[in-house]
């Protein structure tokens, strides 16, 4: 905990924030959600074809398969996967809603110079590391029938949209995006408490039906691993705030979104595919940012330690 | 949130037909769905039918094999207003509050009528659409998302609509659309609703009311 709130101090030196408590800090306790409205969708520049104009033929049915794919993947691509989840329950709408990182948005952007891994990654490379990473399982050769028909998928729906532009409405909305005050882990309990248990469940291990996700895990064996995307409190908070509670985005505030965020990525998953036996080591060279819990403690747990998930 | 109250014993007791507590807070939930409990609270049967399964061709839902905890809620919702019908609403008010426990979990163990499916409407018939991918231009996920696969309800807060009668699927969107049903948690129903046509409305309720009970482990 004191990792983090210095950690944040420092982010925010960076950024220039000051850290006074905000103003009006919002109720930790769950507001009320506001009237019903019809919903209005965000205004953005480019809408990608209508599934119904899936092209019939040969390149349609490859298309198609990426689609399925990309919303079933534990049936679809099973050799690959390590837990439950699918694509489209991080890329919401199978993988066209704005603001959770949509097809259309990161098609034209690769190949991309990537940090994570120091290196130029094609389109195909970044589609793995959501398979090693989010998935929990192991990446697709890029010339298998899998990764075709995902980049095929993504083609086609980025159809008309420009190469090499960031596009409003890609990846999730970060920009700008802080905290009030530094997230909280018992805020955020009850965020999680108000607004999430009603469908991922009070142990926060998502609600299945004959065996299969309808409410995808949060943390636990069967969630994204550390080397996750999701595990980043500032990817995790702009999809939190742009895309849940499910069909009611953009309702929590600010402050609800990061304290959640940091509430679920403070569980335990499992453990980085890149681990190499130290949890200080692995976090000094992979997760040395304050976005990371990785490696810290929380809640008298260090989190990231091999005994911690069973 | 949301979770089962806990249950009380006598309830369960009377029941299972098993021993007996104190007369007077013994709950026959059988004879109240057969008789009434004379005090204002109808035959439940005359209009959820024999079995439970409701009477399509009145509006009258299903009972038979929803969770218990929500049959519960809907009657306390009844009660106090959050959800008004003329109809059940007197009922569940003449209901005491053990009395509505126990109706709740006597229904939510009757067996589940069998139910092939009807004619299902064709999969990419705007009714099937709606239901298995919903309309996020509109913000309108697909029901099932929440409903479970083919409408099969999860847990204590996402009721079955497989096997309800699509009059009474239309009434409810309809009744949140209009306020007259305002208990959803998180607002997600009255919040989608708002969101539909009357034609969607319509072709949506047929698709969950042709679906088999129970339904197929592939549905969608
Ligand atoms: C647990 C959630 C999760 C799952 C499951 C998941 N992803 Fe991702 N994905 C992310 C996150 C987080 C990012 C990073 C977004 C960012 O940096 O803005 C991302 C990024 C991406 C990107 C790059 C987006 C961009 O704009 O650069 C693509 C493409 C992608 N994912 C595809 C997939 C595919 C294909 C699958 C299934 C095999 C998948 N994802 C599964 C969370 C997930
Ligand atoms: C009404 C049900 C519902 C509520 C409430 C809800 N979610 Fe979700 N959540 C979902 C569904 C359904 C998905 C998968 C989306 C899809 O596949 O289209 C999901 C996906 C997610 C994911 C990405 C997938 C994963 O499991 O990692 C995260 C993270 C998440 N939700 C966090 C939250 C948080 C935090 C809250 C509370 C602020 C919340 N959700 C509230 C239904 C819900
Ligand atoms: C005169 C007909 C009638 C009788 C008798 C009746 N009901 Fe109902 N019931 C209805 C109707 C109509 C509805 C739908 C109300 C609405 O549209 O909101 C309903 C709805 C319900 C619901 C909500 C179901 C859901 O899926 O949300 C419950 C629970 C219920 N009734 C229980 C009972 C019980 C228990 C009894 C007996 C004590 C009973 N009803 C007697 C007509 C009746
Ligand atoms: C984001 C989650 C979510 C989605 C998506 C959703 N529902 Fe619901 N629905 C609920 C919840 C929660 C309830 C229970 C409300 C309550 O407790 O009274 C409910 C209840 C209902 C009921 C009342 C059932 C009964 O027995 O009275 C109907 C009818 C219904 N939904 C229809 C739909 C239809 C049709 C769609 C798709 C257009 C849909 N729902 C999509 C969450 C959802």
């Amino acid at each position: 905990m004191k990792y983090v709130l210095a950690a944040f101090a420092f982010a925010c030196g960076l950024t220039a924030c000051t850290q006074k408590p905000a103003p009006a800090p919002a109720p930790a306790t769950a507001a009320p959600v506001p009237k019903a409205v019809a919903a209005a969708p965000a205004p953005t520049t480019f809408s990608p074809p209508a599934e119904s104009a899936i092209p019939a033929g040969p390149l349609g049915d490859v298309i198609r398969q990426g689609r399925d794919i990309f919303t079933d993947t534990p049936t679809h691509a099973k050799a690959y996967v390590g837990n439950g989840l699918s694509c489209s329950n991080c890329h919401l709408d199978a993988g066209r809603q704005a603001n959770s990182a949509p097809l259309w948005g990161a098609y034209g952007v690769y190949p991309q110079y990537r940090k994570k891994n120091g290196k130029v990654n094609t389109f195909g490379e970044r589609l793995q590391g959501c398979f090693r990473f989010s998935m929990n399982g192991k990446a697709p050769p890029l010339d298998s029938a899998e990764m075709v028909a995902l980049e095929t998928y993504a083609w086609w729906m980025a159809t008309g949209a420009p190469v090499g532009k960031k596009l409003p409405g890609a990846g999730y909305p970060k920009a700008g995006f802080k905290p009030p005050q530094p997230p909280d882990y018992a805020r955020g309990e009850t965020v999680f408490r108000n607004n999430c248990a009603l469908c991922h469940g009070d142990d926060g291990l998502g609600r299945q039906v004959a065996g299969r996700n309808v409410f995808p895990p949060l943390w636990g064996p069967q969630s994204f691993n550390w080397g996750a995307g999701m595990h980043q409190l500032d990817n995790a908070a702009a999809f939190i705030k742009a895309n849940m509670p499910f069909s009611r985005g953009n309702t929590l505030s600010d402050q609800d979104a990061w304290d959640v965020a940091m509430y679920m990525d403070a569980h335990e998953r499992p453990q980085d595919p890149r681990f190499d036996g130290s949890v200080g080591e692995t976090r000094r060279k992979y997760h040395d940012t304050p976005m990371s819990l990785y490696g810290t403690e929380v809640q008298g747990h260090l989190l990231g330690s091999p005994t911690g998930m069973h | 949130m949301f979770r089962p109250a806990i249950r009380r014993l006598f309830g369960i007791v009377a029941l299972a037909g098993i021993g007996m507590p104190p007369a007077a807070l013994a709950v026959d939930a059988a004879a109240i769905a057969h008789a009434g409990n004379g005090r204002g609270a109808a035959p439940c049967m005359a209009c959820h039918g024999a079995d439970g399964a409701g009477q399509a061709a009145a509006d009258n839902p299903r009972l038979a094999g929803l969770d218990a905890a929500y049959l519960r809620k809907q009657l306390d919702d009844f009660a106090s207003g959050t959800r008004s019908n003329p109809v059940m609403q007197p009922m569940a008010t003449a209901l005491s509050e053990d009395e509505r426990h126990a109706m709740a979990t006597y229904y939510s163990q009757l067996p589940l009528a069998m139910k092939p499916a009807t004619a299902l409407p064709a999969p990419d018939s705007a009714g099937a659409v709606l239901a298995t991918r919903g309309d996020w231009s509109r913000g309108v996920p697909g029901c099932v998302q929440c409903h479970g696969p083919g409408g099969s309800g999860v847990g204590a807060n996402f009721p079955p609509l497989a096997g309800q009668p699509a009059s009474y699927i239309e009434a409810q969107l309809k009744a949140w659309q209009e306020g007259t049903r305002h208990n959803d948690p998180l607002q997600l129903m009255q919040h989608l609703s708002a969101a539909l046509s009357a034609q969607d409305i319509e072709s949506v309720a047929a698709w969950f009311a042709a679906q088999p009970v129970p339904v197929a482990e592939t549905a969608p």
